[in-house]
């Protein structure tokens, strides 16, 4: 089912003497997500992205703007009337029901000719449980299971009804590291075999641009950006995204513009044909660095940290917006750690201009 | 035993000394009693040991009338004000304007001074040479005639008694209630609506099994208090409730031992043990059942 949000703005009421302004938590938000993809809302906590999913799934309804699922204008409808499946971020399982019963509880809500016959039921229940593998733990209580598992239960009790979308608040920040990593796996694979449409929240870039068909980046409640994830890193419309996305984090250098070259500190860097004379900020990737002897970026060299697969430098220099700046480099180069400086060249694709004042990309 | 044992004991101390001379002693001493025939306070004498007490007291007419008096007034204002709290509680939950006030005014009956409460009640039934008393008075806009709630007949003074014992026990009720349900974690409710749940469905299924606890925990604490009931049937009736025909058990409890007719420490203690024994057994039922019941 494709979704269309179109210019969604949902607007809090201020709330008495003490927070007297109303809070815009989704502005102008405008997108389009195509059938049976997999869509991250990412961005910062208070981003507006829980807000957007609760719209989408009716609990909050808009101050303006609408929202169709398909040519359905969905805007107005009552969340049960839009077959819409939602995983809370805390899975709101029911405790006092076996999982086999959290399962039910969706499909027995249903009257008249919606209602499944017993036989129906059980085998629709069965169907999903297996899908999402815990056949073995029907007649557990929640309790009784550990946190990727209640995850999994969730997802079944969102997937039972057949829904036309599946809304993911969070899913994974409750599970500990290592079961993050499977877990996600595991959405993305229920969702490439059931083809549903999901959106999912997170405020884990890892997590939206590993398992997702597209990202949306968010902040203060406008959308950023949207694009598959390899787009949005690699060509990032402003320096917010940029430093939002990727792990390590992009650098941050103060550069200007001058005579066609980039200059960082007194060095011209790279060349930069075809641009006015401006300042700017020089975001460079930690892989866009390479190490060499007459490189023309001159760091103080802090320390190194062998990862096994490639080295980590740390340095700093003057420019740099933040403390320090680390650089990734294949495991193979040599650094010379008694050395107070190091000096590397650029990779040019790896270095993303932005304006000074606006923070929006500059293209050269 | 190490000194961290024995500071542990000693810091246990004052208040255990206090809860075995004041609590322990007392309690076990009235199993004793109540097997010493025609114990004497002032001789301190008795002629024997036995169960005649028991006897005497289960074939006397008037601790039978507390017994029935006792166990309508559970029977009736136990489920009732329960059922009535958690009306008033989901509705109090459900409103926004106005809640406060709501609260509060559900609160007062539990704050208010119990002669005040007596007051009012004298006002709304009492009849005297004046005046019928106000619910007489409305009786009378339907053109039921005047009923004699405090001297009248036995089912108008149960009446009054359970009005009066709802009354009273409610506020707590509510107070509980309402913060279960606002202890009730709001996805629940939005994965329910999400899933089109109809609005009774939540409440049988979601929100009562949620609270159910709280509520297990209100009906046996309320069918204690209500075994306990003396001083609600004092203040309605007068301290002759045999007279009246009110009395509870307790309340033939304290006859014995210092009404008109009292002086009789072993029928006392062989009716507290009497009560002390139904007592448990309701609140062994009532565990049973819950435990079976909330199972989370």
């Amino acid at each position: 089912m494709k979704i269309v949000l179109e210019k969604l703005t949902k607007t809090f009421p201020g709330r008495g003497r003490k927070n007297p302004e109303d809070v815009t938590a989704v502005d102008d938000f405008s997108c389009e997500i195509p059938d049976g993809e997999l869509i991250a809302l990412l961005g910062p906590s208070g981003c507006g992205k829980s807000t957007t999913l609760n719209l989408l799934c009716g609990l909050e309804s808009p101050t303006s703007g609408r929202i169709l699922f398909g040519e359905e204008d969905i805007t107005d409808l009552p969340p049960e009337l839009r077959s819409v499946g939602m995983v809370f971020q805390n899975y709101a399982l029911y405790p006092h029901l076996t999982v086999k019963q959290n399962i039910l509880f969706p499909l027995e809500n249903r009257k008249g000719k919606d209602r499944l016959s017993k036989e129906e039921m059980e085998s629709r229940v069965m169907e999903t449980a297996r899908l999402v593998q815990i056949e073995e733990l029907m007649d557990r209580r929640p309790k009784e299971l550990s946190g990727g598992q209640q995850q999994r239960v969730a997802i079944a009790r969102a997937l039972v009804k057949m829904p036309r979308v599946l809304l993911l608040d969070e899913p994974l920040s409750n599970l500990d590291a290592r079961l993050r990593l499977k877990t996600r796996e595991e959405i993305r694979k229920i969702q490439k075999k059931t083809g549903i449409t999901t959106v999912f929240v997170t405020h884990d870039q890892d997590e939206a641009m590993s398992i997702s068909d597209r990202i949306a980046v968010m902040r203060l409640g406008v959308l950023m950006q949207m694009g598959r994830p390899q787009e949005v890193y690699d060509d990032p419309l402003n320096l917010f995204v940029a430093k939002f996305l990727g792990t390590p984090p992009i650098n941050v250098f103060e550069g200007r513009v001058r005579d066609g070259k980039l200059y960082i500190g007194e060095e011209a860097v790279l060349p930069a044909e075809g641009l006015a004379d401006q300042e700017v900020f020089a975001g460079i990737r930690p892989e866009g660095f390479i190490l060499q002897e007459d490189g023309p970026l001159t760091c103080e060299l802090n320390r190194v940290e062998i990862m096994g697969r490639d080295i980590s430098v740390i340095a700093s220099h003057p420019a740099c917006a933040g403390q320090t700046l680390r650089a990734i480099i294949g495991a193979e180069s040599k650094v010379d750690t008694a050395s107070p400086a190091v000096r590397f060249a650029l990779k040019p694709g790896k270095v993303l201009l932005f304006d000074r004042e606006t923070e929006e990309r500059i293209r050269f | 035993m190490n000194t961290n044992k024995k500071k542990a004991w000693l810091y246990l101390l004052p208040a255990a000394l206090f809860l075995v001379c004041f609590l322990v002693y007392p309690l076990l001493d009235v199993f004793v009693y109540s097997v010493e025939e025609g114990y004497n306070f002032a001789s301190q004498t008795y002629f024997g040991t036995g169960f005649y007490n028991f006897s005497y007291v289960l074939h006397d007419p008037y601790f039978l009338q507390a017994v029935k008096n006792t166990f309508i007034l559970v029977v009736i204002t136990v489920p009732l004000s329960t059922g009535l709290a958690l009306l008033i509680s989901v509705g109090l939950s459900s409103i926004r304007p106005l809640r406060d006030l709501f609260q509060t005014i559900y609160f007062l009956p539990y704050v208010t001074n119990t002669l005040a409460v007596g007051l009012v009640f004298m006002i709304l039934f009492q009849k005297t040479e004046y005046t019928d008393g106000l619910v007489n008075l409305m009786l009378g806009w339907f053109g039921a005639g005047p009923v004699d709630f405090i001297d009248g007949p036995y089912w108008a003074k149960m009446f009054v008694l359970c009005f009066y014992t709802i009354w009273i026990v409610m506020p707590f009720k509510i107070l509980v209630l309402t913060s279960a349900l606002a202890s009730v974690n709001q996805d629940y409710y939005k994965a329910a609506r999400v899933d089109g749940t109809p609005k009774l469905r939540i409440f049988t299924k979601i929100t009562l099994p949620m609270i159910s606890p709280m509520i297990f925990y209100l009906v046996i604490t309320g069918f204690i208090g209500a075994f306990k009931a003396y001083s609600d049937a004092v203040a309605l009736f007068g301290t002759d409730l045999n007279a009246a025909g009110m009395n509870t058990i307790v309340g033939y409890v304290y006859d014995m031992l210092y009404g008109d007719s009292g002086g009789y420490p072993s029928y006392a203690s062989a009716a507290a043990v009497l009560l002390f024994a139904i007592v448990l057994t309701i609140t062994c039922i009532n565990l049973l059942v819950s435990r079976k019941k909330v199972e989370y």
